[in-house]
């Protein structure tokens, strides 16, 4: 036999793009229409150059392994009461915002990478999404089965998927994604795979994780260590997206530079609920949101951004105000629940003596200045009896949903409010960066489903704010909301550990 | 005797999730239970999809099917991800050994010019016709509704990508690694007047909007045919020419087949009996495929096997269709 034996590469490319051929009898447009309504230019997908090669005989047999030691872990964790080695009962706040806000997103990914992996023309990049959407199926339901101890033994974790779809604060993840998979199919990659996956995950995924690991939380932990070499491939994927875009067309790099802006922006304002987990609701605490901000993004971004320059990207639109954001975001962030605290499916505290200084010392320019007087005034406050929760409900970003209580990043004084007229109504804003994405698609954004409004309009139930949380959102009021401090979640946690 | 370790017991707040209690009461759950209930989004959509205006993301509208509780569709084989792929890898290490048997005894050597030839042109190129069933799990994983259905068919896909990849690894075996089998099915798959309607079949399936219709097409309809006719009927005309270890590379294909079927089985069974609109539709379906697939698969089994190895297989749909209750 004369012809050669086939290298890695090539064998890899048989055994996946090889199996799709040109269509002669039906329309392929109609199989996979579309690509081609965002304006991006595929001139020839065989040029996407396989992000890892892994064919399923091997994923099979890599990811029973990684399943196998992991749920030994969960069983021992589950039957060996793990969740009394947590630092204490504080941190499990943590987990409960990640399994509410967090692991509904894995799904959603799951879901958008099945439809991408259904709609792409090519092949190769096809089948790399597939194995991303099977490992978000992965990462949910794992997410669930760690997290399902703690439900056993701890307040708010109960039912999560139900507040997903409704409370107020979890429509900030859910739009977000709901955002990137009613986008095109491109866009949802650069949304996900590109600014998320690969810019932005170190921001998200690890400090959860790595809180997880500080604070004794051995599933939440175990489940970290072992989603991490599907999260590499994520990466990849997301690295080849972005590359792959850039030079199949010089009119891509507008539409693409549009979404990176778009997306960071996102992006940032989703991670403001890590920030002031990082900074306020670890006891133990593995870096500062600002030293996080400035490694993972400033360093490890920077240097990313300067080798895309080469395509002619240049860095996302407002960066410089994230800049300054750094220092004031998680403080901002955290005050809003304190002040919401009756409204939240997890409890909320003033940071101890210790913590006050802790974020003295890390943010040496804005706490002591800014933050550590109203937490002082809080606890003199509460103190006297006067634990003080807003009654009023707030404003929200139109955009981004959060509710208007971040301040103009040059006057930390000063609430920010933007806004923009569309058909004859006014929209509100948080920030430039919201109202910019509002501006580039406002028939997308009226459509937002702001939980305040809702309350309003009375789709929410219940002619108080009170009813609105028992029944609409099923929160367990006096279990699941107010204060760390008297919950019965502090109650078992001093049973268990015999203190009164 | 039996020893007993002393453990702290806690007493637990709640046995499991208030949705799984919803469904099934205050009492410790399964862990397919708790990863596969009402995880998928079900209201409060915050934007209509630009690709599809007229549907909301997640949405019951994209099949005529109507099942009061989706979530029905329960898999009886309780795959969640972690169960999935560890049966899965016990599957793939027996036939892993099967694959390296084959190539340590250089058993393709003892296959003749006809078999290898026979395999070439007819059962190398099923790698094209997995191909499509990926894609149509796939369109059903994404524009079903509900993970009970969704995540069943999200492995379904995969499992058929690995299908593919195991039969072009057969081909792969035949030509000594080099490729050359595959261009050669390929150009079957392409051009071998044979192969045109399965394949012109295989195009149009991509292209049906309704997900339920395309996955029953390809689940029932197509599966069953194809793989009692190219895994069971060829089984026997390879062996009676010698081909009788080809059989440990598609045991595999045989072990899933049965598998799944068990699966979507059951999964059509819940649909027809939920109404008889369901099940008038799954009817319609099954008529109209039936007889699309019969058709494609003609002029390649008339090549292949007995006068009446396709009525056979049809014999074969029909009982399953009975089965699942599918009826005028």
């Amino acid at each position: 036999m004369s012809a050669k034996k086939l290298n890695l590469k090539d064998k890899y490319r048989l055994l996946t793009r090889d199996l799709d051929w040109e269509y002669s009898y039906a329309d392929r447009k109609k199989a996979f229409p579309y690509e081609e309504f965002e304006g991006i230019k595929i001139t020839d997908w065989s040029k996407w150059e396989d992000p890892f090669r892994l064919t399923m005989d091997a994923y099979w047999k890599y990811q029973a392994e990684k399943e196998k030691k992991l749920y030994a872990i969960f069983d021992a964790f589950a039957q060996n009461n793990g969740h009394l080695n947590v630092t204490d009962a504080r941190y499990v706040n943590a987990i409960k915002i990640f399994l509410t806000g967090v692991s509904p997103l894995e799904y959603q990914a799951y879901q958008g990478y099945a439809h991408v992996g259904r709609q792409f023309g090519g092949a190769g990049a096809r089948v790399a999404c597939q194995m991303q959407s099977i490992d978000e199926l992965r990462h949910v339901q794992t997410q669930i089965h760690a997290m399902s101890h703690y439900n056993k033994y701890f307040d708010g974790f109960q039912d999560w998927t139900h507040m997903h779809d409704r409370v107020w604060y979890l429509s900030v993840p859910k739009s977000f994604f709901d955002d990137a998979r009613s986008a095109g199919p491109f866009e949802f990659l650069i949304a996900i795979s590109f600014s998320f996956e690969y810019v932005l995950t170190n921001l998200l995924f690890v400090p959860f994780m790595s809180g997880a690991a500080h604070n004794g939380d051995m599933a939440t932990c175990t489940f970290g260590f072992s989603a991490q070499s599907d999260e590499a491939r994520h990466m990849t994927l997301g690295l080849e997206i972005i590359k792959f875009l850039l030079e199949q067309h010089e009119d891509n790099v507008p539409i693409v530079q549009k979404w990176i802006d778009k997306w960071f922006w996102r992006g940032t304002r989703l991670l403001s609920i890590v920030a002031m987990m990082m900074d306020y609701m670890l006891p133990n605490k593995v870096m500062s949101w600002k030293e996080a901000w400035e490694v993972y993004f400033e360093e490890a971004g920077g240097a990313l951004f300067k080798d895309l320059a080469r395509y002619g990207i240049r860095m996302p639109k407002f960066v410089e105000v994230t800049e300054k954001e750094k220092e004031h975001i998680s403080h901002q962030a955290w005050w809003i629940f304190y002040n919401y605290g009756h409204a939240a499916g997890f409890h909320t505290w003033i940071p101890s003596d210790e913590e006050l200084d802790w974020l003295s010392e890390k943010y040496p320019d804005t706490f002591d200045k800014y933050y550590r007087p109203r937490w002082e005034l809080a606890k003199k406050m509460e103190a006297e009896g006067k634990r003080f929760y807003s009654q009023a409900l707030p404003q929200l970003c139109t955009t981004c949903q959060i509710p208007m209580g971040f301040t103009e990043m040059d006057d930390p004084t000063q609430i920010a409010y933007r806004s923009s007229d569309y058909e004859g109504e006014k929209y509100h804003f948080c920030s430039d960066g919201c109202k910019h994405i509002f501006d580039e698609e406002p028939e997308k954004y009226v459509q937002s489903w702001l939980p305040v409004h809702q309350i309003y309009q009375g789709n929410c139930g219940g002619a108080s704010v009170e009813e609105v949380l028992r029944d609409y959102y099923k929160l367990n009021l006096g279990a699941d909301n107010l204060d760390i401090k008297g919950s019965p979640d502090e109650q078992r946690w001093k049973e268990w550990k015999g203190v009164a | 005797m039996t020893i007993e370790i002393k453990t702290s017991t806690l007493e637990p707040v709640r046995n499991t999730f208030a949705n799984i209690e919803r469904r099934f009461g205050d009492k410790p759950a399964s862990r397919y239970q708790e990863a596969t209930y009402d995880l998928q989004a079900e209201t409060n959509f915050h934007y209509r999809p630009l690709w599809q205006p007229e549907f909301e993301l997640n949405d019951k509208n994209r099949t005529k099917i109507v099942m009061e509780d989706w979530y029905a569709l329960k898999d009886p084989r309780q795959f969640y991800y972690g169960a999935y792929v560890q049966q899965r890898a016990k599957m793939q290490e027996a036939a892993e050994s099967s694959y390296a048997f084959f190539e340590k005894r250089n058993l393709a050597d003892y296959l003749s010019d006809d078999v290898k030839n026979l395999l070439i042109t007819y059962l190398i190129p099923l790698r094209h016709i997995e191909n499509t069933a990926n894609l149509n799990n796939m369109y059903g994983c994404a524009f079903g509704y509900g993970t009970a259905i969704t995540q069943a068919l999200l492995y379904n896909a995969m499992d058929r990508l690995g299908i593919a990849q195991y039969v072009s690894r057969i081909g792969l075996m035949l030509d000594g690694n080099t490729g050359q089998s595959l261009i050669e099915s390929k150009q079957h798959w392409m051009e071998n007047p044979a192969w045109q309607g399965m394949r012109a079949l295989c195009e149009e399936m991509t292209t049906v909007e309704d997900w339920f219709e395309v996955v029953l097409a390809q689940n029932l309809v197509m599966d069953t045919l194809v793989f009692n006719l190219f895994y069971e009927q060829l089984d026997g005309k390879l062996a009676s020419m010698g081909g009788r270890d080809i059989a440990m590379l598609t045991e595999f294909m045989q072990a899933w087949n049965k598998d799944v079927s068990k699966w979507f089985d059951s999964v059509l069974k819940t649909v027809a009996s939920e109404s008889d609109e369901n099940k008038a539709m799954l009817h319609a379906w099954t008529d109209k495929w039936q007889s699309k697939v019969r058709d494609a698969l003609r002029p390649v089994i008339h090549e292949l096997l007995e006068p009446e190895a396709l009525d056979l297989a049809v014999a074969e749909l029909e009982k399953r269709i009975k089965k699942a209750g599918i009826t005028a």
